[in-house]
């Protein structure tokens, strides 16, 4: 018995990072320490007008009063914040390329490695041997350290008028709606990491859907972290107007270096009548080696608002990378019939720790949501989940359900579950259900017997349970989830 | 086709088998018959390959194979199958994509391509009408919410879209209605050719009414204590086991 339990825990105890590489090129990076001086900076080379200058130095000095949280079922060493860089650019994209022949081919190289073509022509055309095919009708937004160096079919978008775009660029171009938007979801004292990436968010993305539109693409952004010691702050905003809809999809990775490396995000999703965002995540960033060296601090705050009657969001989120991950992507459900979704799987293996769920605010009434997290664990891996599901009292027939799953590969990891509930409302009704496996040996010889390799009938059976979730992806990311999964399982038999 | 001589194993050093010698010629049905605990699904389980059980002494060849060499998904690749006495159930992953990567396997391990969507569900649109059950059941999960009959059921289905060379069946017909064992028989007797054996673990004559076996053999403290033809099971069930314990004294002297 024990002999076999063995062998599936080495199955999983190693794995390649593929996206581990370094791209060698010359960058501009400021030194480590954060002050207002480096938020000056930082605004400065965006060229950024006075009102998100100040927007960002209140966010500062607000963030100088807070604590970083210390209730995650998360064990790190203290993270000091005056050893980060906060702004880290390719040279070459000092002073955004207008178009693809200008952005430096080192990066095009990146991205393809990646397989993230950044051509379009190259798209339409299908780029071989990239890891993960994209379909072609996927937009992408390529945000690598601290700049977005480029985004495909903004023609094609402008035509419906769907406005995607760096954030930095909206700022320039659409201050109007930036300025409306920006901090209403999550605000900027909202809680440590959100004040810290307020402060100095430096690229990301920026979805703006007119009213009626269903944008006629998948739009996506794909995040690097290429330079030593620096931090990536993305800040994405989303803003779908009534009877629209939008999928957006985000990757990212990050190479493979002995640091821990931070990365603060802010996402804010605003759904109006009838709206509807589809927000999927594939998350690979670096986790680090078996025995926890380097890896990806992900400290995330992303959070929705179903602003209108009817309107939805879904979080869908596959989450494989980081050292740390502490993520609740959130439904705030203010709209009547409202409804909120969060769909998960996580993986946590070698030294990898999560604490991740999501927060369900019913508001308005007849609003619904909808919870299924699986979480796997591996080798030393440990993770919680975490939900909060609050009713309001204006919040008439509520409902939720809540599924979690926890499968463990080994006896090493740790699952917690903690489903915390809150109703103001008696006509509300909640379901919840929690249920923990062990990847069972009665199933691994089951399929053994039936031929499957050990690596075939792993990957087979977690795949299995992650089911539910995968379905939710839009086609070609469960596709590349689904591999991603297999690669982070995988490792030569014996 | 399989020749077991002197097979010991033992469970967290308890020894089950004990001594197991038994051979099975090409295109012969044998059962095997002992009350509970006797060791029939151990013997099943080491043939198979689960590692829990660790062979202390003895040999078994295969084919031309030292089968307890092999790792259990190459002995599923040259032909073995075990039908199990409780199948699990794998939630989430359809029968058809169990029963599919498990013919790629085979034809993998055997350098062949592998087989085509629009083949693979030919087959498997043949076979389910053979054991009566539905496309519905079996693009569900592997067993998932299958009553114990449906279990079974499926078990002869993935035998005969495997079409092992050996098949070892652990009390695939217990806790079957008459129709569900008519099908599980009928699936055996399909199967039937010189070129093919199968291990029929019983504890019910009613079984080998429909599917006569070549041999009856009778596992008892984990040894054989007695063989003989069909007509030995008849002699079973009228007597019981009351008279092993004489004959395990003549197996050991
Ligand atoms: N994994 C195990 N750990 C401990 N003991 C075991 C294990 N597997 C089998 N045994 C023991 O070995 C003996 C033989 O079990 P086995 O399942 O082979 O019997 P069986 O002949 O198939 O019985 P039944 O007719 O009830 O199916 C029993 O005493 C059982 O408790
Ligand atoms: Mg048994």
């Amino acid at each position: 018995m024990a002999a076999h339990q063995e062998d599936v825990e080495a199955l999983v105890a190693e794995r390649e990072y593929e996206a581990g590489f370094v791209t060698d090129l010359e960058s501009d990076t400021i030194a480590p320490g954060l002050n207002e001086d480096v938020i000056r900076f930082i605004s400065g080379k965006k060229d950024e007008p006075e009102w998100m200058l100040e927007w960002r130095l209140e966010a500062y000095r607000q963030w100088k009063q807070m604590k970083s949280p210390k209730w995650p079922h998360l064990h790190y060493a203290p993270i000091d914040y005056q050893k980060i860089s906060y702004f880290s650019a390719p040279k070459s994209s000092a002073g955004k390329p207008k178009s693809l022949d200008e952005v430096d081919p080192k990066l095009l190289e990146t991205y393809a490695k990646l397989g993230i073509p950044l051509h379009e022509q190259e798209m339409l055309a299908g780029v071989e041997g990239a890891s993960y095919p994209r379909s072609n009708n996927v937009a992408v937004d390529a945000v690598f350290d601290s700049v977005s160096v480029a985004t495909t079919f903004k023609g094609k978008l402008k035509d419906a008028g769907v406005i995607f775009c760096s954030i930095s660029e909206a700022i320039q171009e659409h201050p109007e709606l930036v300025k409306k938007y920006l901090g209403s979801v999550v605000p900027r004292g909202d809680n440590f990491f959100a004040g810290l990436n307020a402060a100095v968010f430096t690229d990301g993305s920026f979805v703006y859907i007119p009213k009626g539109v269903r944008c006629p693409m998948e739009l996506s952004t794909y995040f690097r972290i290429n330079a030593e010691n620096t931090g990536q702050f993305e800040r994405t905003l989303i803003i779908a107007e009534a009877g629209s809809h939008v999928s957006y999809l985000e990757g990212c990775t990050a190479p493979q270096r002995d640091e821990n490396q931070l990365h603060a995000a802010v996402v804010e999703l605003v759904a109006e009548d009838d709206a509807e965002i589809k927000y999927s995540t594939v998350q690979n960033w670096y986790p680090g080696d078996e025995n926890g060296k380097g890896g990806i601090f992900n400290f995330v705050t992303k959070r929705g608002d179903c602003r209108g009657a009817r309107s939805k969001i879904s979080w869908t989120q596959v989450e494989t990378g980081s050292a740390i991950t502490w993520k609740y992507p959130s439904c705030i459900l203010t709209g009547d019939d409202s409804v909120g979704e969060f769909y998960s799987v996580a993986v946590t293996r070698g030294m990898q720790q999560a604490d991740t769920g999501t927060k369900m605010i019913h508001i308005g009434r007849n609003s619904k949501s909808t919870i299924i997290a699986k979480g796997i664990s591996a080798a030393r891996g440990e993770q919680a989940y975490r939900g909060l599901v609050k009713i309001l009292p204006s919040a008439a027939n509520a409902r939720n359900f809540t599924q979690c799953d926890s499968l463990l590969i080994g006896d090493k990891c740790g699952a917690h579950t903690f489903p915390y509930v809150e109703s103001r409302n008696s006509t509300a009704k909640l379901e919840h259900e929690a249920t923990t496996s062990k990847i069972g040996e009665d199933q691994m010889f089951y399929c053994l017997q039936r031929g499957l390799t050990e690596e075939d009938a792993v990957s087979l059976i977690v795949n299995g349970f992650c089911k539910d979730v995968f379905k939710e992806l839009p086609m070609e990311f469960a596709v590349e989830a689904q591999k991603l999964l297999d690669v982070t399982l995988e490792n030569a038999v014996g | 086709m399989l020749s077991i001589k002197n097979l010991h194993a033992e469970v967290d050093g308890k020894p089950i088998l004990r001594g197991i010698n038994l051979d099975i010629p090409a295109g012969e049905i044998h059962a095997i018959m002992g009350p509970n605990g006797s060791g029939k699904s151990t013997l099943a389980s080491v043939l198979a390959g689960r590692e829990e059980y660790e062979v202390t002494q003895g040999s078994v060849t295969y084919k031309n194979h030292k089968l307890l060499e092999l790792d259990p998904n190459e002995r599923a690749c040259e032909g073995v199958f075990l039908g199990f006495q409780y199948p699990v159930e794998i939630p989430g992953v359809s029968n058809l994509y169990l029963l599919r990567a498990a013919i790629n396997a085979r034809r993998k391990y055997h350098g062949e391509p592998e087989i085509a969507a629009i083949d693979f569900m030919k087959l498997v649109q043949e076979k389910i009408d053979y054991v009566g059950m539905s496309m519905d059941m079996v693009k569900r999960g592997v067993n998932e919410d299958f009553s114990g009959g449906e279990k079974k059921r499926n078990e002869i289905f993935q035998m005969l879209m495997l079409e092992p060379t050996l098949a070892l069946l652990d009390e695939t017909d217990s806790g079957l209605d008459i129709d569900a064992l008519k099908v599980v028989a009928d699936g055996i007797n399909r199967l039937r050719s010189p070129e093919r054996s199968t291990v029929l673990v019983t504890h019910y004559k009613r079984l080998l009414e429909y599917v006569v076996p070549d041999r009856v053999h009778v596992l008892y403290k984990g040894q054989i204590v007695r063989s003989g033809g069909p007509e030995l099971a008849d002699t079973l069930e009228a007597e019981g086991y009351a008279n092993l314990e004489t004959d395990e004294t003549a197996a050991t002297s």
